[in-house]
């Protein structure tokens, strides 16, 4: 296999500046959606995914403005989620030059949407989200509206029927966020993860628990995953990427070493 | 650079714009269009592509651009779909007849062991054959692909790359290139094939 694990920070977008701190509130400006996102590139990410907090609950479209400054500027792929509803949503952020369109709850709401967006830009730009927790009867189910705890809602269908059924609408990635690990930094829930794996037959990417370095490794030999998703580790410094390519690639994993670093 | 005109065919599909703004980091004038004269005239034409095939060819046809691509003599860079499009078919919406500018026909990318499709991701270059395009682009080095289809390894292979087989990942014929993957989105590896393109294949 010669295939990259890819690293893929998360950046949360709030009119067109890079923010953290809960989704409603007590937003941080963090700086500029560009000057981060060339640093993170800098540093040798292989991917970014920018999530619009603004676009998602409050039922507006992505302002396509900075998607454009992003494409612009950046020589790496990058995907775009929330307030994606719509074939026509999809098409103003791809052509504003997105690689990637995200889908999360509005795929739960009406699963054609994902056949719709694979019919009209192909299975490589349809990225599914989904947002899954381990209920009391031990099963895997999936969530919607996790924007915010209060709207957040469960939903009957497991997780692992969901993963089968978007791959057949046409989803050409998933990503999988397990809300029980998300934010904690124990490290991603390599069970659910390699659950979902045997199921996925398209690019699958871990989302939610990462912590240190270790976590990625274990992520990535364990669960067999084909890229990991963090934002916090990342943003705070606490795990530079050129170190964690470094750790993985000792760790006999086959990770893109870029400049800065030895290739 | 020298400010040598860049036509980038508009076939349609989305993404398009990438290619154009990876053009102007590198100091190139890309327009994006479908008029056959602003084709005809440019130094460096590129097909780009990211949809399905028939589609495609269907968008190519319609706007007359079928004659126009076989009759270019400057070179021409097929890049994803684009590159697709070169060749005689592929196995794309149940078959679909390409331009034929390089021999071969594309296939669909078998799932296996380990072996995901849409192949997605960072895979490695192995340079099989020495070219002004691959300039300083040595083997190992990784560029990013998305696509589910893909030409196999022929005559008009200059690097590949494997996933579950071995695929071309940047072809030749003649006065055509082609790379499978997304300079556009591959960091210096891509920069540097978008430069070659415009300053090391020769003009004639």
């Amino acid at each position: 296999m010669t295939l990259a694990r890819r690293i893929i920070p998360c950046l949360d977008v709030r009119e067109g500046r890079v923010v953290k701190g809960t989704r409603f509130r007590d937003h941080v400006d963090m700086g500029d959606i560009v000057e981060l996102a060339g640093r993170y590139r800098d540093e040798g990410a292989d991917e970014l995914v920018f999530y619009d907090i603004t676009a998602s609950p409050e039922g507006r479209r992505v302002d396509v403005g900075w998607v454009t400054r992003v494409a612009r500027e950046i020589d790496i792929p990058f995907c775009v989620a929330g307030g994606i509803r719509s074939v026509e949503d999809a098409r103003a952020v791809l052509h504003a030059g997105a690689d990637k369109i995200s889908v999360n709850t509005p795929a739960t709401q009406r699963p054609a949407l994902v056949s719709e967006l694979a019919s009209a830009f192909g299975v490589q730009c349809v990225v599914v989200g989904v947002d899954s927790l381990r209920d009391d009867d031990g099963q895997w189910r999936i969530r919607q509206l996790t924007g915010s705890p209060e709207a957040t809602r469960a939903l009957s269908t497991t997780t692992l029927e969901w993963v089968r059924r978007v791959q057949e609408l046409g989803a050409g990635e998933i990503v999988l966020n397990c809300m029980g690990s998300d934010g904690v930094r124990a490290g991603y829930d390599i069970e659910q993860l390699s659950a979902v794996r045997q199921v996925c037959h398209v690019p699958l990417i871990a989302s939610g628990g990462a912590g240190a370095a270790e976590h990625f490794a274990a992520v990535f030999a364990t669960a067999d995953v084909d890229g990991a998703l963090a934002a916090s580790v990342f943003h705070s410094g606490a795990v530079p990427i050129p170190a964690l390519k470094e750790q993985l690639h000792d760790a006999g994993l086959v990770v893109r070493r870029t400049a800065g670093v030895r290739r | 650079m020298s400010a040598r005109t860049v036509a980038l065919v508009d076939s349609g599909g989305t993404n398009i714009g990438s290619v154009s703004y990876a053009l102007e980091r590198l100091g190139a004038r890309a327009a994006l269009t479908s008029d056959p004269a602003t084709i005809r005239a440019a130094d460096r034409v590129v097909l780009p592509g990211v949809g399905a095939a028939a589609a495609g060819m269907e968008r190519l046809r319609a706007g007359g651009l079928v004659e126009v691509l076989h009759e270019l003599e400057q070179p021409l860079l097929g890049v994803c779909l684009g590159m697709q499009l070169l060749f005689e078919s592929s196995a794309e919406d149940g078959g679909v007849a390409c331009l034929g500018l390089i021999p071969g026909a594309v296939v669909r990318i078998p799932v296996g062991p380990g072996v995901r499709v849409p192949h997605m991701g960072w895979n490695a270059l192995e340079v099989l054959r020495p070219d002004p395009l691959l300039h300083g682009v040595a083997s190992g080095e990784r560029a990013y692909f998305v696509h589910s289809y893909a030409a196999p390894v022929g005559s008009t292979t200059l690097a590949s790359t494997r996933h579950g087989g071995d695929w071309s990942a940047v072809v030749r014929s003649g006065n055509r290139w082609g790379a499978q993957f997304h300079p556009e989105r591959s960091a210096d590896v891509g920069a540097r094939l978008l430069r070659n393109f415009m300053t090391e294949v020769s003009d004639d």
